[in-house]
């Protein structure tokens, strides 16, 4: 284990969102305050609707909260530009969103590698570590496939290594096996769980499903945007 | 990577790329097709008046075409009577007097046209045997005229009969004669119906006396030039060989034609109206194709910026994605309006009716033709792919202010 595995590196400060705010209000989260220790394994659990997404959107930058404030390996991202946010999340974080949400024009290959691209690595440095990650996926053979060539269990694979291409402090994946086979959930359980082990990224994942939550060793469970539990297993 | 990444957009998604430069093709192929069938209808228009009398290029001495005197005639010696072989694409120099004459017969006297040509040369310009409608066309040593047929009527000539003339010659001497009535010629132009009287050179030259001591006289030199893409090249190289400063004008038919000219730049000037309709329908046109492939691909660029792609990063590469579409529209668009131009160009569309009538009238061939000159080609071709540049910042504004969030969404 590394040494710094008891140092908090996202930390929500009454974070709170509200859609609509002049029509409908939505109050999707509600003030939730959160710290997150580096190389932490975390669910986040709910009834639909909670604000799971919200939430992880947030803590992302995809996302600007109404209130609150979140701080990520230490930089309060409030204060970072569009532009800034982007390079940030670019260097720091891996999404994997729910519906994989793959370049259907892209092989593979090139949807994993286009992380890489933008953060301008060498070729050579950038086919290696594809392959790697393809291969750590399982996929090391259907790299030329594009999303459509893949099952969805697949595509999410693709989706993971890709989230992983740049080396992220933080990988957040947005119900990753929500549609996923046993098997294919399972096998990319494995995955992530040998992720956060060897590479010591730290990992939130939204779920509905047991099995994950199974093999979470934290699990914040939210409702109405409020967090309702936190317990460590 | 920019660059790589719009190629390799350009090449995954083809029925967008084949949808989008189809639309570029289009404009590019009616804005070509139209100014070309514009630019060819000028040029036939031109080339009937131009070589129905006047010729592309002409030597004169200098000053002439202001004061038509006769006295500013000037010799047709060697060194002019070779220029066919010295200057390249000048087919024929065609030797002219001109004078104003007084012309009677019996009582009647009419003021004329006389132009001294060379027969044979001058056929081979104007095709001037082509008009007659009576009688026999002029040899070099005939000592007889051609007559207009609207001038024979009001002087009461007809063939055989004798003319007079009376003007002044060379130097303010007296200059009278009388001569045959060889052939008499038909005009579509009315003024030139009522005026133009032809003869030998050699004829004009003793009436006129402008061959005294054989120094061969001649008021204008016209050129016979097939391509009128030829001139600024001939005139430069007239223009060096010859004593400009004191001595000669070389004058292009824009110059002698001055009418023309400004007719054309006139219709130019209305047409730039529809052209730029044209040219609206062609940027709405394009632009739709843009609007429909930002939209479809919203989703896309919701993904590339929520895994780290910059908003400057993404713009510029669709830019270049739909830019190089467009150079491939562009290229495909000249392509086929060059295959259609050049099919019009070699089977014009006949004129009927009373348009045919009117254009026959002025001497022009009654034909709908188009031009293949390159600039054509180069400008519409220009104008069109900078409206597609231009309308490749559209995904600009829309990336600017796309949430990825919501972009994924949809
Ligand atoms: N863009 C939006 N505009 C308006 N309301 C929204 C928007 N996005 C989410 N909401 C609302 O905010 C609340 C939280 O949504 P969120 O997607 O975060 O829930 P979730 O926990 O991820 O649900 P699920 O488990 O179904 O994915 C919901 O009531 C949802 O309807
Ligand atoms: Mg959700």
């Amino acid at each position: 284990m590394s040494n710094n595995n008891n140092k908090t590196v996202i930390t929500t400060k009454g974070v709170t969102k509200v859609y609509n705010p002049k029509t409908i209000p939505v109050h999707a989260l509600d003030g939730v305050d959160l710290e997150i220790k580096a190389g932490e394994f975390t669910a986040i659990v709910g009834p639909s609707g909670s604000g799971k997404t919200t939430l992880l959107n947030a803590i992302g930058g995809l996302d600007r909260p109404t209130e609150g404030s979140i701080e990520i390996a230490g930089v309060d991202i409030a204060t970072l530009s569009d532009g800034k946010m982007i390079e940030f999340r670019r260097n720091n974080i891996g999404f994997v969103f729910q519906a994989y949400n793959l370049i259907p024009v892209l092989t593979a290959k090139e949807n994993v590698e286009f992380v890489m691209l933008l953060q301008g690595k060498k070729k050579a440095a950038m086919d290696s570590r594809t392959k790697e990650l393809l291969e750590s996926v399982g996929l090391g053979d259907k790299m030329n496939n594009r999303p459509a060539q893949l099952s969805g269990g697949q595509q999410q694979r693709v989706a993971v290594a890709r989230a992983l291409a740049s080396k992220p402090q933080f990988v957040l994946a947005d119900e990753p096996t929500a549609n996923l086979d046993s098997k294919s959930t399972a096998n990319l359980l494995d995955i992530m769980a040998r992720l956060n082990k060897e590479e010591n990224i730290t990992f939130i994942f939204s779920t509905h499903d047991q099995r994950v939550i199974d093999r979470a060793r934290r699990v914040v469970t939210l409702v109405d945007g409020k967090v309702f539990s936190d317990e460590y297993k | 990577m920019l660059l790589k990444l719009a190629m390799r957009n350009i090449w995954r998604n083809k029925r967008r790329t084949i949808i989008t430069a189809t639309s570029i093709f289009i404009a590019v192929f009616a804005a070509v097709s139209v100014e070309s069938l514009k630019r060819g209808v000028w040029d036939n228009m031109i080339n009937g008046v131009v070589n129905g009398y006047t010729g592309f290029v002409q030597v004169h001495q200098k000053g002439y075409w202001e004061e038509r005197s006769i006295d500013q005639a000037f010799s047709f010696d060697e060194s002019f009577q070779n220029l066919d072989q010295k200057v390249s694409n000048i087919k024929a120099v065609i030797p002219r007097i001109e004078s104003f004459v007084l012309a009677s017969h019996k009582e009647e006297t009419k003021g004329g046209l006389l132009v001294g040509i060379d027969p044979t040369k001058e056929n081979n310009l104007t095709k001037l045997a082509d008009k007659l409608i009576e009688g026999a066309y002029l040899e070099a040593e005939d000592n007889a005229v051609l007559l207009a047929e609207g001038l024979a009527e009001e002087l009461e000539l007809t063939i055989g009969d004798s003319i007079v003339f009376i003007s002044q010659g060379y130097r303010a001497t007296n200059a009278d004669g009388i001569y045959k009535v060889k052939g008499i010629l038909e005009f579509k132009s009315p003024d030139q119906n009522r005026k133009m009287v032809y003869m030998p050179l050699k004829c004009a030259q003793d009436l006129f006396a402008l061959n005294e001591d054989g120094q061969n006289l001649v008021t204008a030199l016209a050129f016979k030039i097939n391509d009128k893409n030829h001139i600024p090249k001939i005139v430069e190289t007239l223009k060096a060989d010859l004593d400009t400063e004191t001595e000669y004008d070389v004058m292009t038919w824009e110059e002698m034609l001055p009418e023309l000219t400004q007719t054309r730049e006139l219709d130019e000037g209305g047409s730039k109206v529809s052209q730029f309709i044209l040219y609206l329908i062609i940027t709405f046109g394009i632009f739709g194709t843009v609007l429909m492939m930002t939209k479809e691909r919203v989703y896309e660029f919701g993904v590339l910026l929520s895994i780290g792609m910059k908003r400057t990063q993404l713009t510029i590469s669709i830019w270049l994605e739909i830019v190089l579409i467009g150079f491939l529209g562009t290229l495909v668009g000249i392509l086929g309006g060059y295959g259609l131009v050049y099919y019009l160009y070699n089977n014009p569309i006949k004129l009927t009716g009373e348009i045919a009538t009117i254009y026959e009238d002025y001497g022009i061939n009654p034909i709908l033709i188009t031009s293949l000159d390159f600039d054509i080609f180069l400008k519409q071709a220009l104008t069109v792919f900078i409206i597609t540049s231009l309308l490749a910042l559209y995904p600009l504004l829309k990336i600017r202010r796309l949430k990825p969030v919501e972009a994924m969404r949809s």
